[in-house]
Formats: structure tokens, C-alpha cells, sequence
């Protein structure tokens, strides 16, 4: 029982603890008319990534990344903030929920 | 057209298949239908305010503000299926009685409707709240929104239509292992809303530890395809779970199971001295 006290906070530490501060990159992307804009956005590797996404249409799109994990919807005319982990170096697609056929991207790390 | 029906399928389904196996596992039981019913006219109403507040919402605590609102809505649906598992265990034999229509009947404020009904309400709630949205836009876009609508409506359709299958198996069910087999596909459907909630801390930023991906079968079975969309409501199943993922599951299962069986009454004792 004493033990499980120890692996409790262990774990909880683990889960919670802040990783190490690396430089970080700002990507901004926009969304016109259904479609992304650029399509392709560049990041370094390793490096913890905030990507702004700012839906200038008057629809809401859902913003949506398997190998990025994201599943975040951007309301009519604002901006949503999210925070990506330090990726290794590889291609990314990402596409909006609501309109899968035009909104299609991709973050390229290198 | 076909793009609008797609969309809201996965939504539908998603939401759906959970109502359809409470529905199930709550088959004769009186009283059972109000609360199910309240609580997915609740969750409807809350989509229609979260989706008319998405813009506060995602601003809101630094910005991570949905994904805290998906990850609290589901860690409430997970503490409501645990109860009502740990509830079932302590009264399932009376229960029983009651459905095979001898003996005892429960009083209904005994029972564990409302959490079941907090459990529909979640889910409509967060799957309601991304179709208000998609809908919304179609209907502000005004691009062949006639079509489009229609496409809605057939996704809705279809998903109910899916989504009623899981409940005439378990309708089906013989009495015997009825209980047995709810309360397992609960277990393993909290298991699964569990691991999701902690994937959207880890997309809030908030998990940071854990986040190694452990497999990945998208090749076997993307859970991105209509099959995997099922197995991933039902069961849990994603096809790239990180540590945190499947160490939160694992643990959903363990301690609802164990709680479960810590619950339920002691056999019943020896009429006479045992020898």
C-alpha cells in the first residue's frame, strides 16, 4: 500500500510534468473560402509548434490532423490556438472536417 | 450532398450508439424511457448552446478551452457509467426479478437513471454540438442548402438506423446472461470514453508526459473507417493510443470491474450451519 502511494504520484508526475522549454515556432494559417491558405506550412523538427488558424469565412470549419492528434473546432470569423508537440521530420496532413474536399493541407517539419 | 450525409453519420452514430446501448441495458425496466429521452432532449439543448458559444468556448482557459470542455464532458460520462455498473452489481438480482416479472420490483428512485441519463445527455451534447455547427453552416452558407440538408438528414437516418442494431441484439439477449453482458459492453464503452478524455488533455497541452504513440494498426483497421468509428464508440479502439491513452483504459477497466465486484452483495449464507 506504501508503495502504491509512491507509484500514484510517480505516474501523476510523469503524466503532468512540464517538458524541457525548447525554442518555439508560430505558424499561422488561414481559412478562405473553404480552402487553406498556404496549403503547406514549414516547422522545424524537435521544436514545440503553436499553429493559429484564423477561419475568415462566415462558416464554421473543423480543424482536423490524424498524425497531429487535433480535433478542434474554428468558429465563423475567429481564430483558434493550437499547441503541437516537437515532431520528428515528416509531412502532416491536415484537412477540415466540414469540407473535406477543398480543405486540405499539410505541416511539412524538416 | 453525400459529403453533408458522411459528416453527419459519424456524428450520429457516434452519439448513438451509446443511447442505443443504454436503451438496451435498461429493456423492461420501468421508467427507464423518460429518462433516456430527458436526457438527449437535455444534451440537444446544450449543443445548441455550446455550438452558438464555440467561438468563447475555444478562446476560453488560454485557448484550450474546447478541448476541456470535450475532456470534462466525457470524464462525467465515465464517472456515470461507473456508478451506475457499481449500482447494477449491488441490485442486479432484483432487478432481474422485476424484469422476469416475479417478486420485487425496484422503486425508480432507487435506480440509476439519472446517471444513464447524464451519460445520454453527454454524448448528444458532444456530438449534437459539432452537427449544430456543420448544419449552421450549410444553412448560412446558403449554397445549394437544399441538398445539402437533405444529405443531413439521410446521415441522421442512417445513423439511427445503425445505431438500433446494437440495441435489438441486446434486446435479444436471454434473460440469464443479460446483465453479465451490459454491464461488460458499459465497462468497456466508459474504458473508451476514458481514454479519450485523456487524448483531448494531451490536445490541450495539459497531459504532456505519456505521449509516446504505442502501435499503430491503422493499416489492420483505420479508426477512421466506418468499422473503426463503431469499435472506437463501442470498445474503445483507436488505431495509434498513446502510453497515457492506453494506461487510462486499462485502469478505467480494472477499477470499474473491481469496484463492481466490490459492490455486489456476499453470496447468500447457508440456511443452516455449515457442517
Amino acid at each position: 500500500m506504501r508503495h502504491l502511494r509512491g507509484l500514484c504520484l510517480g505516474l501523476a508526475a510523469a503524466t503532468f510534468g512540464a517538458s524541457a522549454v525548447a525554442e518555439e515556432t508560430t505558424l499561422r494559417l488561414t481559412i478562405k473560402d473553404h480552402h487553406f491558405n498556404p496549403v503547406e506550412i514549414h516547422a522545424p523538427a524537435n521544436s514545440p509548434i503553436t499553429l493559429v488558424v484564423k477561419n475568415l469565412d462566415a462558416t464554421p470549419e473543423e480543424f482536423e490532423s490524424k498524425p497531429l492528434r487535433v480535433e478542434k473546432v474554428v468558429a465563423a470569423n475567429a481564430e483558434i490556438t493550437l499547441r503541437l508537440r516537437p515532431l520528428p521530420p515528416g509531412s502532416y496532413p491536415f484537412f477540415g472536417e466540414f469540407h473535406e474536399d477543398t480543405a486540405k493541407g499539410r505541416l511539412v517539419v524538416e | 450532398m453525400l459529403g453533408a450525409l458522411v459528416i453527419v453519420f459519424r456524428e450520429v452514430i457516434e452519439a448513438g450508439l451509446i443511447i442505443g446501448i443504454v436503451l438496451g441495458a435498461t429493456r423492461g425496466m420501468h421508467g427507464s424511457r423518460r429518462f433516456v429521452i430527458g436526457g438527449a432532449l437535455a444534451g440537444l439543448l446544450g449543443a445548441g448552446v455550446v455550438a452558438a458559444f464555440a467561438g468563447a468556448v475555444a478562446e476560453a482557459a488560454g485557448g484550450t478551452g474546447q478541448e476541456l470542455l470535450n475532456a470534462a464532458v466525457l470524464a462525467l460520462a465515465v464517472v456515470m457509467l461507473a456508478w451506475h455498473n457499481i449500482w447494477m452489481a449491488r441490485h442486479g438480482r432484483e432487478l432481474a426479478q422485476e424484469l422476469a416479472g416475479i417478486g420485487r420490483a425496484v422503486a425508480e428512485g432507487e435506480k440509476s437513471f439519472p446517471a444513464l441519463a447524464i451519460v445520454v445527455g453527454a454524448a448528444v451534447l458532444r456530438e449534437g454540438a459539432e452537427v449544430v455547427l456543420f448544419l449552421y453552416g450549410i444553412l448560412a452558407s446558403g449554397e445549394s442548402g437544399a441538398s445539402l440538408l437533405a444529405g443531413a438528414l439521410g446521415g441522421l437516418a442512417l445513423g439511427a438506423a445503425t445505431s438500433s442494431l446494437v440495441y435489438f441484439g441486446l434486446v435479444s439477449i436471454p434473460l440469464r446472461h443479460f446483465f453479465s453482458v451490459t454491464s461488460a459492453l458499459l465497462t468497456l464503452l466508459a474504458a473508451g470514453l476514458a481514454a479519450q478524455c485523456a487524448g483531448f488533455l494531451q490536445e490541450a497541452r495539459i497531459a504532456t508526459g505519456l505521449s509516446q504513440v504505442m502501435w499503430d494498426t491503422s493499416a489492420i483497421l483505420s479508426d477512421t473507417s466506418a468499422l473503426g468509428r463503431i469499435l472506437r464508440t463501442l470498445i474503445g479502439y483507436t488505431d495509434q493510443p498513446t502510453a497515457l491513452q492506453l494506461l487510462v483504459y486499462v485502469g478505467a477497466l480494472i477499477f470499474i470491474w473491481a469496484a463492481a465486484k466490490a459492490a455486489a452483495p456476499g453470496r447468500v449464507e447457508a440456511r443452516a450451519p455449515a457442517e
